[in-house]
């Protein structure tokens, strides 16, 4: 599915956004800009409020928490209609209580919601697009297994076929490489990149630092603001990042690929 | 399918079974007292221990996908000693004539029972400031369930007379079940039925996961109002009839879901088939097996479905076991 082409548009927008959880501010006036048709990787120190950010722009927060503005495509997310917003925006937590007794299908499947009636059975289109975001990311094999039966990697195949199911326009993920397998870590980047080239947006919180180098935009957070944003080639991007780790990463070129190597 | 064909023949059973014995039925044509046993005890029991246990079967459905663990049951919110409470007052001020005012003679120990678990769903939803977090209601839920038990125990220490009475209610009990409680049984059923299917989209979705479920567009907060509503509703009813049935709602949906695997839209109904059989052969059960004294219900239902969950636990774990 390809979608209209819209340079230099912005998918992702927040102002001056604060978010409080408790008594804790873990967000102080945030201000990013995410282009659209763009790979774009968080990155920071644990901590830096790289997940509460993507959360906010995902309109996850309860509405007491936060303050500011949050912006999806030129539209604050308040104004959104709950079922467009939907379908436009389609989320993969990290690390989130996903019961185990559900088959891959049928947990692939739920992606389909946002674009069924109330009630309504899945249509064929569903079960066509059910199978082709199983057999992309490669866990179309153990369909019929529940997901108490697969690996820590197989299951995260799984949730983000699920996550690619809602064929949104704008994909936000949280860690979305926890427990693959450096070749599966590569697959997820071609998937992305496969995305980015149809005109999907992709915002990925990330701690591999290798494979977040190979994105388009970069945003370095740091104690629960921005420090940096910007192309991810840029020699200030690589200095931001260099900086927000102390300087016990150093950023090189090797054989044509940006790379973080430890020193 | 399945479980309706054992739904009927369970019921011709149960209207056999009975102090009585068999003749009943054979005599009913021509003798009117056994007549009035089948039709009168009889039929309404059993119909009544079905619906019950139906009841407690969909509610238990409810309460493990809005929680999202399997040891989740329809008592939860308190409702189960809220209703208890609600008796025990009931049978205070109808024991002690001058305070036993007439509209609560009226609303009886039924109504009381059924008021007494509405109570203590809304107050738990207070305590918990509403709905938004599962965590702050289970133990808003823990906490009511405490404290409603111990003024219950302070009324049953102010006035032993309904001491005795007070145990039948805890270990639950069908044989009080007439045609008017059967009524108000299938009325609920069918409300809360109904309600359950249209909300199940919401029970698929949170099995991603809360966050997940609302970035596909599923408006949590006012649907997650409208399961616990039909859970207080089913539960509220069932207790109110029968007393506290324990372990019918737990064991229910581990059945269902033992044997097939689908949505919560089927699975919920299902339990709530499975909630009456299960029911209805225990009452069965308890009416034979001493016959012609009976057991009381609760007490069966505890042993038989303990008994079976436990086999279920040990069956799932060797099996994963050989897999692994």
């Amino acid at each position: 599915m390809t979608l209209p082409v819209m340079h230099g548009a912005t998918a992702l927008q927040a102002r001056d956004l604060f978010v409080q959880i408790g008594k804790q501010n873990l967000l102080h006036g945030v201000n990013v800009q995410l282009p659209a048709q763009q790979w774009t990787a968080i990155v920071g120190p644990n901590g830096a409020g790289k997940s509460t950010l993507l959360r906010a722009l995902a309109g996850l927060h309860p509405r007491k928490g936060w303050q500011g503005q949050v912006e999806l495509l030129g539209q604050p997310l308040a104004a959104w209609p709950v079922k467009d917003r939907a379908r436009t925006l389609s989320w993969m937590g990290q690390n989130e209580a996903v019961s185990q007794e559900l088959c891959s299908y049928d947990v692939v499947m739920l992606g389909r919601l946002p674009h069924q009636p109330w009630l309504a059975p899945p249509s064929a289109q569903d079960h066509t697009v059910v199978e082709a975001c199983l057999h992309t990311t490669q866990a179309w094999d153990w369909r019929h297994r529940p997901l108490a039966e697969l690996s820590g990697g197989e299951r995260q195949r799984v949730l983000l076929a699920r996550a690619l199911a809602v064929q949104a326009q704008v994909l936000l993920m949280d860690e979305p490489l926890a427990n693959l397998d450096p070749p599966h870590q590569s697959e997820w980047m071609d998937t992305v990149k496969g995305l980015v080239m149809h005109g999907h947006t992709v915002v990925s919180v990330l701690h591999e630092l290798s494979i977040a180098l190979q994105s388009d935009h970069m945003v370095v957070m740091q104690a629960g603001a921005v420090l940096h944003q910007g192309a991810t080639h840029d020699v200030t991007t690589h200095a931001a990042l260099e900086t927000v780790f102390d300087r016990r990463i150093r950023i090189r070129q090797i054989e044509g690929m940006w790379m973080a190597l430890p020193g | 399918m399945l479980l309706l064909a054992v739904t009927a023949g369970l019921v011709v059973l149960g209207v056999c079974v009975g102090s009585t014995g068999w003749e009943s039925v054979w005599r009913m044509r021509s003798d009117p007292v056994a007549q009035q046993i089948v039709w009168d005890i009889r039929f309404p029991r059993t119909l009544g221990a079905w619906l019950a246990g139906a009841l407690l079967g969909l509610a238990g459905a409810v309460a493990q996908g809005l929680f999202r663990n399997p040891l989740a049951d329809p008592y939860l919110l308190g409702s189960a000693s809220g209703a208890a409470l609600g008796g025990a007052a009931a049978m205070v001020f109808s024991g002690t004539a001058a305070i036993g005012m007439e509209w609560m003679q009226r609303l009886g120990m039924t109504g009381m029972a059924f008021a007494g678990a509405a109570i203590a769903v809304l107050l738990t939803l207070t305590l918990a400031q509403g709905v938004q977090n599962s965590l702050r209601m289970l133990l808003a839920g823990v906490v009511v369930g405490v404290v409603l038990g111990a003024v219950r125990d302070m009324l049953e220490l102010r006035y032993p007379d309904i001491l005795q009475p007070m145990k039948a209610f805890g270990l639950g009990s069908t044989a009080f079940i007439g045609w008017a409680a059967c009524l108000l049984m299938v009325g609920a059923w069918a409300l809360s039925a109904l309600a359950a299917w249209c909300l199940s989209r919401v029970l698929d979705g949170l099995t991603l996961g809360e966050s997940t479920a609302a970035s596909l567009g599923l408006p949590l907060a006012p649907m997650r109002a409208g399961l616990i509503a039909v859970m207080a509703l089913a539960t509220g009813t069932a207790v109110a009839q029968t007393g506290l049935i324990a372990f019918v709602g737990l064991a229910a949906p581990h059945l269902v879901r033992s044997m097939v695997n689908v949505g919560h839209a089927r699975s919920t109904l299902l339990s709530s088939l499975m909630g009456g059989v299960v029911l209805l052969t225990a009452d069965i059960l308890a009416r034979w097996v001493m016959a012609p004294e009976e057991l009381p219900v609760g007490v069966l239902t505890a042993l038989l479905g303990g008994t079976y969950l436990l086999w279920l636990m040990h069956r799932g774990h060797a099996a994963r076991q050989g897999r692994g």
